[in-house]
């Protein structure tokens, strides 16, 4: 009997560089535009109006700025960033392991998820007096690193555990028929399965553990962190400077995303594409 | 004669209550965990002078009892109780939370139904959208409760703007894929009633949203607190529990408990907060079953 | 000896909840191709599934292949095929099939080797590097089904394989799958909807009737073997087709009394 000729679902995609650039650059011109138009009508109103350089400073003066501090503000931002850094992988990788161990004792996932869930609404912030006091009076980035963390910690916890529990019924099933064990069945089905879920609670967390330290800075930290120096920097009316230290927050914070992002693309290399 | 094995209604209500005591049951033993936690790890620490990761004495971990107790007890001799305090505190923070809150859940929908509908303007601006979510709206908050005082508007309403803006862009992006993400088949199904943009809008897009909507909902319902707790440190606002944890933050060393009671109602405001918009959703959406095996 | 031997089975779903399955007696003999088939609520597929031991009974007793149940499944003595496919789409066609063996902790060679036969026996050749999405739905069955049969089990339990498919596409794996069951040797215990499918596939059609879930009849189906395209045109087919609907027919007329009279 012959074999009828594929009715391929979907075509086999096609990696030509060329072909990948092409389409980058018109997904995104409109946002290059705009970007553009934005930044132009910042500069022109601010000048045409003059308006006040109190809190609004014009594009180019935070530029200016920006290059003048380089060395001061990316030695601050270094030093902040690694706190988040520090708080985004603790907080990330204790909430996978507590994932992980709720997903095997079911009894206590479902029991405990809500509670998760709830915990995640607490405002953590408050407690960076605390911390501060806990480590040497939030000199070191330790106090910050904590705060980051907890931050992290329940976004990553009950998207992993979301995506370790919500399985196909069918391929549960299918396992059993084989008799495999439990940490097959994880590593087979259940882990796969939480990948989009766990880099989707990881891009939260990027976002926040950088926005974690530097708040969390507010409360009191070095003089090499950016939070202290941006509030310095506004407390003294220095808003320019100010505008530059949240400018060079966001960089940092962007990256970080970016970073979970490019690593996300990596490893999901096989799933069918989820964006628009 | 084959018997038929009906539902009993009766077993089912039964059943119904004997979850519930087990809920609470659940609620009163996690509670109980928590404070053996806490109470066994200050024990143990303290009998064993660790240092790592910090040290343990009354300064950094109060007795629970402590701080719970401290919350009955009058802040200043003949004056109000700590608990009544703070509890005002807490509604002027929440009040100022929930208008923020209510501005940008709105207007952020409004945005995500235009950027659905317009693929320019969504391809233009949803990466600013997206690139927002990442610009510490909690750093320059200070500076914008500064500004707009400098400008006559009162203090609440401005931290009531730092509220809305830490909801708008989530609730953008998250209307954006929730009106996408309705069945290709559905669609087709409107099409052939001839319904128009608007009937589909309402009848099929907007439930298929509702999920999504909710769950960023849920998410900046928190963050509104946190922001307008933030938004209160710059000291012209002291009547929110901003001002208060400043304040208590000062007397730490003297006054822990002070600081961790303050703790506990901002920790249990956030999760009221939280509750509300749950119950909201469990009314509004009715969604079979997530797929959890 | 029976390769399944089911006695006084039956199965309820919670404490009062429904009775899916009662008084279920039923033996099956090697090389059979047994068909369940039975309105919706009928208990097949539950029957199905604790044939494999992804469901336990309330009562009665359940043999395979000489052993309980659990330990059937323990020893991988049976394959099953969903309606689903449920293939992994990460992984090409040839290591899908070769998940079960990799479980089982077969050396690479072996497990090369097996797939390879596999691949024959679902004639899928040239298509071992595909992936899941790259193939049709009828397909991706085939795959499905290779994977089930990779260790050579003594038994397939199938529910409603091909229940996704087209008519033709159906039409032309049933008499691939009836090919298959040649080829291997294996006993099959299949779940259908369809009355035609069941009559053209089996030896012999377990009619079952809903509320609660039992066998009301049992019908040999004395059809030549090999059957082809050809069978179907058969008027034994038709008076068989005709036996197995007024069958169910009687099962729910049965079902509607039963109904009538406790109310």
């Amino acid at each position: 009997m012959s074999v009828p000729a594929p009715a391929a679902v979907q075509p086999l995609p096609r990696h030509g560089m060329a072909r990948l650039v092409g389409r980058r650059l018109q997904d995104w011109l409109p946002a290059a535009v705009f970007l553009v138009a934005v930044i132009g009508a910042w500069e022109g109103i601010i000048r045409w109006r003059h308006v006040q350089q109190f809190l609004l400073p014009k594009p180019s003066s935070i530029a200016t700025a920006f290059w003048d501090d380089r060395s001061e503000l990316l030695h601050a931002g270094w030093f902040t960033f690694q706190e988040a850094l520090g708080g985004f992988a603790l907080g990330s990788a204790l909430a996978i392991l507590f994932a992980l161990a709720l997903a095997r004792y079911r009894f206590f996932g479902t029991a405990l998820m809500p509670y998760a869930i709830a915990a995640n609404a607490i405002p953590i912030i408050a407690f960076a007096p605390i911390t501060n006091q806990w480590f040497s009076g939030g000199i070191t980035k330790s106090s910050k690193i904590v705060i980051a963390a907890v931050l992290c910690f329940f976004p990553v916890l009950v998207n992993t555990l979301r995506g370790l529990t919500s399985v196909n019924p069918r391929a549960l099933e299918l396992m059993e028929s084989y008799a495999a064990g439990q940490v097959q069945i994880f590593r087979r089905v259940r882990i796969p399965n939480a990948l989009p879920f766990v880099f989707s609670g990881l891009k939260v967390a990027a976002v926040l553990s950088m926005i974690g330290a530097v708040v969390g800075e507010y409360f009191g930290g070095s003089f090499n962190a950016l939070g202290v120096l941006i509030l310095d920097r506004a407390r003294t009316f220095q808003f320019t400077s100010a505008w530059a230290g949240v400018f060079l927050a966001c960089l940092f914070g962007i990256a970080l995303y970016a970073g979970v992002a490019i690593l996300e693309r990596l490893t999901l290399r096989w799933a069918p594409s989820t964006s628009e | 004669m084959t018997a038929i094995a009906a539902e009993r209604p009766r077993e089912r209500r039964t059943f119904r209550l004997r979850e519930a005591t087990w809920r609470v049951l659940l609620f009163l033993l996690v509670l109980a965990a928590l404070w053996g936690l806490w109470e066994g790890y200050r024990w143990l620490w303290m009998r064993e002078h660790w240092t790592w990761p910090f040290v343990v004495d009354d300064t950094s971990m109060p007795h629970i009892h402590d701080f719970l107790r401290a919350l009955f007890q009058v802040t200043h001799p003949g004056g109000p109780l700590l608990i009544s305090v703070l509890l005002k505190a807490a509604a002027f923070t929440a009040r100022e939370a929930a208008v923020g809150f209510a501005m940008g859940a709105v207007g952020g929908f409004a945005l995500g139904v235009l950027l659905a509908h317009f693929r320019v303007l969504r391809r233009g601006l949803l990466p600013y959208v997206v690139a927002s979510q990442t610009v510490p709206i909690l750093v320059i908050a200070p500076m914008v409760v500064v500004y707009l005082g400098s400008r006559g508007v009162p203090g609440w309403f401005s931290v009531s703007v730092i509220a809305a803006f830490l909801t708008f862009f989530p609730v953008t992006i998250n209307t954006i894929r929730g009106l996408q993400s309705a069945d290709r088949r559905a669609l087709e199904l409107m099409r052939s009633y001839a319904a128009g943009g608007w009937r589909v809008l309402w009848k099929l897009r907007f439930p298929a949203a509702l999920p999504y909507i909710f769950a960023a909902l849920k998410v900046s319902a928190t963050a509104s607190i946190v922001g307008a707790v933030i938004g209160e440190l710059p000291s012209s606002i002291q009547d929110g529990l901003g001002g208060q944890i400043l304040n208590y933050s000062q007397y730490y060393t003297i006054q822990p408990r002070g600081l961790w009671a303050t703790n506990v109602i901002a920790a249990l405001l956030g999760i009221a907060f939280f509750l509300v918009v749950l119950a909201a959703e469990k009314l509004v959406v009715r969604r079979a079953p997530e797929n959890v095996a | 000896m029976s390769v399944v031997e089911l006695k006084g089975v039956a199965k309820q779903f919670g404490r009062g909840g429904t009775t899916a399955l009662q008084g279920i007696d039923l033996a099956i003999e090697e090389r059979e191709f047994v068909s369940l088939i039975g309105p919706s609520g009928c208990g097949k597929s539950t029957l199905l599934r604790v044939v494999g031991d992804l469901i336990q009974p309330t009562s009665g007793s359940v043999v395979v292949n000489g052993k309980s149940a659990r330990q059937a499944r323990v020893d991988r003595d049976y394959g099953i095929v969903f309606q689903d496919p449920v293939l992994y789409d990460w992984r090409t066609v040839a290591k899908n099939i070769a998940l079960p063996l990799e479980l089982a902790r077969w050396d690479r060679r072996r497990r090369a080797e097996r797939v390879r036969a596999m691949v024959e026996l679902v004639e899928l050749q040239g298509f071992e590097g595909h992936h899941p999405w790259q193939l049709s739905g009828g397909m991706q069955q085939r795959v499905s089904i290779a994977r089930a049969l990779s260790f050579d089990p003594a038994l397939l339990l199938m529910d409603e394989p091909f229940g996704a498919l087209d008519e033709m596409t159906r039409e032309r794996l049933n008499i691939e799958l009836l090919r298959i069951w040649e080829a291997s040797g294996s006993t099959i215990v299949f779940v259908t909807h369809s009355i035609a499918e069941a009559v053209f596939l089996s030896t012999r059609v377990v009619v079952m009737s809903a509320r609660p879930g039992r066998i009301s009849d049992l019908i040999p189906i004395d059809l030549p073997q090999p059957r082809t395209g050809a069978t179907r045109e058969e008027p034994r087919f038709f008076e068989l087709v005709t036996r197995v609907r007024e069958a169910l027919h009687m099962g729910a007329d049965l079902e509607r009394a039963a109904a009538e009279a406790t109310a």
